[in-house]
C-alpha cells in the first residue's frame, strides 16, 4: 500500500512538472507580448524594452523556465505582471470562494444526479427512464450562461428569494450551486444508472428480493453502495474542473472565484497568474484522483485485493 | 370611468409627491453611500502603474497632482499647485504648492514628494507605462538608462516650491503634470508596502481607500482633510467587481446599484432606452475617441494612395453607427470633435461607391484584390468588421476577417508587413489628455512606425513630423491658438495621404440609478470617465 502511494506521489510530481512545462512554453510562444500589454499605447519603445528587461522576458526561454521552476520549488508563484502583486496572494484570496462553490456544486450534482440515476435504473426501459435521461442530456448540454441567468432572473430578480450577486452567506450560495448541480448532474445520473443496472442484475440482489426485503431497502442498502465506485472516480475529476474555475457561473453571480481571475489574466497576457491558476487546478486534479484512489478501497472491499 | 379615476389618482399622487420632488432638486448635496460595479477586478491603484479606463478614474480621486481639470471639461487648472510661472523660453516651470495639504497618513505633503513621485514614475525599476510622458524633463535619459537615480531637472528650493527644467519646450507639459502618472505619493508608504503599493495606496486626493477585499470589493471613503472645499460630495463609494454587466443592470433597476460602470450590454440598450426610467438611467457622453481602420502603407496594394483613398470612400459609416445602436457618430478626420484642433469645416472622403470603384480602377485594381482585415473578437467588433467586409466587397475587395484576442491583434499591428488592415474597435485611441499632439506621435508619427509600435498604418511622413515638433515647441500660452491651428492642419493634411479610414467617434455609456445627480459630463468626464469627486446623490 505504501509503495503504491509512493509511486503515485512520484507520478503526481511528474505530471505537475509536465503541466508547468507545457503551459509555460505555450504561453510564451504566443505572439502576444506581455511587456507591451503592460506598457500600453503611449509607451515609447524604450519603456517597453525596460519593462521587458525588468520582467526578465529578454532572457532565453529555457532560462526563464529554469528561474520559474526554482522559484516554484521555494513555493513562490511569482508576481502578477499587471497587478504587481504576489500571485499566491491573489489565488489564496479566491480559494475560499472557489472551494465553497466546489463543495456545494458537487453536493448538488450528487443529490440531483444520484436521485435521477437510481430512479432511471429502477424504471429502466420505461418512459420515466427515457424522460430522465433526456433531461440529463439537456442539462449537460445547456449553455451555462442561459441556465445561470434564468435562475437568477426568476429566483433572485423576480421572486427575491436569494441575493442577486456576491459571496458570504448560505443564501448567496444556493443559486450558483444549483446551477452547477443542474448542469453537471447529468454525468452522474448516467454513471449511476448504468452502474445500478449492473448491480441490480447481480445474483445477491435476486437473493435479497427472494428473502422478501423491501424494494427501497434493496436499492438503498444493497445496490447503491455497490454502484457508488465510479461516482467517486467522477468526483475526483470534477474537483479539478471546479478548481480551474467555473468562469461563466462565477461571472453571472458575481462569485469571486478563481475562474474570474484566470479569465482576466488571459485577457491581459498576465502569464504568472495563468501559470498559477493552471498549476493550482492541476494540483487539485492530482489530489482529487489520489484521494479517489485511496477512498475507493475503503468504500469497496473488492478493490483491496488489487 | 376607470380612466378618469386613474387620472384623478395620478393627480393626487402627483400633488402629494410634489414637495418631495422639490426636495430632490438636482443641486450638489453632501452625503450618500453609493455602489459602483465593474466586470473586471481592479488591477492596481498605483498611480505610476495603473493605465486602464477603470482604475484611471479611481486613481484620479485617490491622489492629487500639481495640475488637474475642471470637472467635465478639458480645461487644465492648478490643483496641488497654488500658482505657477513659465519662463519666456518655455524651459522652466516654477510651481508654488498649496499650503496645509496632508497625505491620508497624516504627514504634510512637501515639494520633495512631487520630485520623488515623478522620479518613481520614470524609474525603469517601477515598470511604469507612463515614463515616456516626462521625456522633456532634464535628466530623463540618464534616469531611464539607469545612470542616475534622480531627475536632475527637478529642483525643490524649499518645501513649498518645485522647479522643472526642460531639455526642450513642451507645450503639453501642464497636461503631463495632470496625468495620473504625475500623482504625488509619500515615499514612506511606498516603501512600507514593499511592492504592494498598488493594493495599499496612500494619497492626498478626495477619497481614501478604506478596505479592499481582493476579487470582491473596494471601499472608498471621503477624505475629510481634502484641500478643495465641499469636495467630494459622496461619503462612501463601494466598488463591487466581478459583476456581469447584464446582472449589474438588473441590480441597478432594482435599486441595489447606483452606477453600472460597464454601461449597458448592446442587446439591452434599446429596451432600457425605451423604458420609463431610460432617460435617467442612460448617461451617453462624448469621449476623446476615434475608431479607425488602419491601411498598412508598407503592404501592397495599400502602398498605393489611390487604393487607400478608394477604401476611405467605400465604408458606410452610418451603418456602423447603427450596429452600435446609434452610440457613435461617423468620423471624417483623425481628431474627435471634443479635441482642440478638430476642424468642423473639414469634410474628408464622402461615402461614394462609384467613385471608389473608379479610383480603384485607376490604381490598376479594376477587379479588386484579396486582403485581410484584423479585428478584436469581442462583440460588437466582429460584427463591425463584417460590415466593413461587405463594404469592401461592394468595390471588389475580398477581405478575410481575422477576429483575434486583443493582445494578438496588437502584436500583429506592431509587426512590419503583417496586418494589411486593422479595425481598431476595442483598442481604439482614447486620448491620455485633451491635447491634439496625443493623437499623433504614437499612432501616426514616425516614432510609432516601429516594431512593437502602435502606428499600425506604418505611415511615416518626415515633413509632418517636423511640423508636429514645431507645434509642440510653442509652449507660450499666448501662442495657444496658433499652436492649435498648426496641429489642426497637421491632422487634416494627414488625410490627404489617407493612412486611416476614420470611421466613428464612439460615445461611452454609463448606467446610473435615478437618485444620482449631476450633468452627464461628470459621469463621462473627458479626462477621467467617472468623476467620483463631482458626482452626488440627490437629497
Amino acid at each position: 500500500m505504501l509503495a503504491v502511494l509512493a509511486r503515485r506521489l512520484v507520478q503526481s510530481v511528474l505530471i505537475l512538472l509536465g503541466v508547468a512545462a507545457i503551459t509555460f512554453v505555450l504561453l510564451y510562444a504566443l505572439p502576444a507580448d506581455p511587456a507591451r500589454m503592460i506598457a500600453g499605447r503611449s509607451a515609447t519603445a524604450a519603456t517597453v524594452a525596460n519593462i521587458r528587461h525588468e520582467l526578465g522576458l529578454d532572457q532565453p526561454l529555457l532560462q526563464q523556465f529554469g528561474t520559474y521552476l526554482s522559484h516554484l520549488l521555494e513555493g513562490n508563484l511569482g508576481r502578477s505582471y499587471a497587478q504587481k502583486t504576489e500571485v499566491a496572494t491573489l489565488i489564496a484570496a479566491r480559494l475560499p470562494a472557489t472551494l465553497t462553490l466546489m463543495v456545494a456544486g458537487i453536493f448538488m450534482e450528487l443529490v440531483i444526479g444520484i436521485t435521477l440515476g437510481v430512479i432511471a435504473a429502477v424504471a429502466r426501459g420505461g418512459a420515466v427512464d427515457r424522460l430522465i435521461m433526456m433531461t440529463a442530456f439537456v442539462g449537460v448540454s445547456a449553455p451555462q450562461f442561459i441556465v445561470a441567468l434564468f435562475l437568477l432572473y426568476v429566483f433572485a430578480a423576480t421572486l427575491g428569494w436569494f441575493p442577486m450577486s456576491g459571496f458570504g452567506t448560505a443564501a448567496h450560495l444556493v443559486l450558483p450551486a444549483t446551477t452547477l448541480g443542474i448542469l453537471g448532474a447529468g454525468w452522474y445520473a448516467r454513471i449511476v444508472r448504468s452502474a445500478m443496472i449492473d448491480v441490480l442484475n447481480q445474483d445477491y440482489i435476486r437473493t435479497a428480493r427472494a428473502k422478501g426485503l423491501s424494494g427501497a431497502r434493496i436499492i438503498l442498502r444493497h445496490a447503491l453502495p455497490n454502484a457508488i465506485l465510479p461516482v467517486i472516480a467522477m468526483i475526483g475529476i470534477d474537483i479539478g474542473q471546479f478548481m480551474g474555475g467555473v468562469v461563466v457561473v462565477e461571472a453571472v453571480y458575481g462569485w469571486p472565484g478563481i475562474g474570474q481571475l484566470a479569465w482576466q489574466a488571459i485577457q491581459q497576457v498576465d502569464i504568472p497568474i495563468i501559470m498559477g491558476v493552471t498549476l493550482t487546478s492541476a494540483l487539485a486534479i492530482v489530489i482529487g484522483n489520489l484521494a479517489a484512489d485511496l477512498i475507493a478501497p475503503a468504500v469497496d472491499p473488492r478493490i483491496r485485493s488489487h | 370611468m376607470f380612466k378618469r379615476l386613474a387620472l384623478a389618482t395620478t393627480a393626487i399622487a402627483m400633488l402629494a409627491l410634489a414637495p418631495m420632488a422639490a426636495a430632490r432638486a438636482d443641486t450638489p448635496a453632501q452625503g450618500g453611500d453609493i455602489v459602483v460595479t465593474y466586470k473586471d477586478d481592479i488591477t492596481t491603484l498605483d498611480p505610476a502603474i495603473g493605465y486602464d479606463w477603470v482604475n484611471w478614474s479611481m486613481i484620479k480621486s485617490l491622489f492629487s497632482r500639481l495640475m488637474d481639470y475642471d470637472p467635465g471639461t478639458a480645461k487644465v487648472v492648478p490643483s496641488l499647485a497654488e500658482s505657477f510661472e513659465v519662463s519666456p523660453d518655455g524651459l522652466t516651470y516654477t510651481f508654488k504648492l498649496r499650503k496645509g495639504v496632508k497625505f491620508s497618513n497624516g504627514r504634510a505633503l512637501v515639494a520633495g514628494d512631487v520630485k520623488y513621485s515623478i522620479e518613481r514614475a520614470v524609474n525603469p525599476k517601477t515598470q511604469g507605462p507612463g515614463a515616456g510622458f516626462f521625456g522633456a524633463i532634464k535628466g530623463f535619459d540618464e534616469l531611464t538608462a539607469g545612470k542616475a537615480e534622480v531627475l536632475s531637472g527637478i529642483e525643490t528650493p524649499d518645501d513649498g516650491t518645485v522647479v522643472f527644467h526642460l531639455s526642450r519646450p513642451d507645450a503639453t507639459f501642464l497636461h503631463v503634470l495632470a496625468i495620473n502618472f504625475a500623482s504625488v505619493v509619500p515615499k514612506e508608504a511606498v516603501e512600507a508596502a514593499g511592492g504592494d503599493f498598488g493594493k495599499k495606496p496612500v494619497g492626498s486626493g478626495a477619497f481614501i481607500l478604506k478596505d479592499w477585499t481582493i476579487g470582491q470589493q473596494l471601499v472608498f471613503e471621503r477624505n475629510p482633510d481634502y484641500y478643495l472645499k465641499d469636495v467630494p460630495h459622496i461619503d462612501k463609494v463601494t466598488v463591487e467587481v466581478g459583476q456581469e454587466p447584464l446582472v449589474a443592470l438588473l441590480r441597478l433597476q432594482k435599486g441595489e446599484v447606483d452606477i453600472a460602470g460597464d454601461g449597458i450590454p448592446p442587446a439591452k440598450f434599446l429596451e432600457v432606452k425605451n423604458s420609463p426610467d431610460g432617460a435617467q438611467i442612460i448617461v451617453d457622453g462624448e469621449q476623446l475617441h476615434t475608431g479607425y481602420i488602419t491601411l498598412n502603407t508598407k503592404v501592397k496594394p495599400f502602398d498605393n494612395l489611390k487604393v487607400r483613398q478608394a477604401v476611405n470612400m467605400a465604408i458606410n459609416k452610418e451603418r456602423i453607427t447603427r450596429i452600435l445602436n446609434g452610440r457613435a457618430t461617423p468620423a471624417n478626420q483623425v481628431l474627435p470633435p471634443l479635441m482642440p484642433g478638430y476642424d468642423k469645416a473639414f469634410t474628408g472622403y464622402a461615402y461614394d461607391v462609384e467613385k471608389a470603384k473608379a479610383l480603384l480602377a485607376e490604381a490598376g485594381f479594376a477587379d479588386g484584390f484579396e486582403t485581410v482585415l484584423y479585428s478584436t473578437n469581442t462583440d460588437p467588433q466582429p460584427r463591425i468588421a463584417q460590415a466593413i467586409q461587405q463594404d469592401l466587397a461592394a468595390i471588389g475587395i475580398k477581405a478575410e476577417v481575422r477576429a483575434l484576442a486583443q493582445a494578438n491583434v496588437i502584436a500583429a499591428g506592431g509587426t512590419e508587413g503583417e496586418a494589411p488592415m486593422i479595425w481598431s474597435g476595442g483598442m481604439a485611441w482614447i486620448a491620455d489628455f485633451p491635447d491634439p499632439s496625443n493623437f499623433y506621435g504614437p499612432i501616426l508619427g514616425c516614432a510609432g512606425a516601429v516594431q512593437g509600435g502602435w502606428n499600425w498604418s506604418w505611415y511615416c511622413n518626415k515633413d509632418l513630423d517636423a511640423r508636429a515638433i514645431a507645434a509642440d515647441s510653442m509652449s507660450d500660452p499666448a501662442k495657444a491658438a496658433e499652436r492649435q491651428a498648426a496641429w489642426g492642419k497637421v491632422f487634416t493634411d494627414i488625410m490627404a495621404d489617407a493612412p486611416w479610414v476614420p470611421v466613428i467617434n464612439e460615445r461611452r455609456v454609463v448606467a446610473k440609478s435615478p437618485r444620482m445627480g449631476g450633468p452627464d459630463n461628470i459621469y463621462i468626464d473627458p479626462t477621467r470617465v467617472i468623476n467620483y469627486d463631482a458626482i452626488y446623490v440627490k437629497q
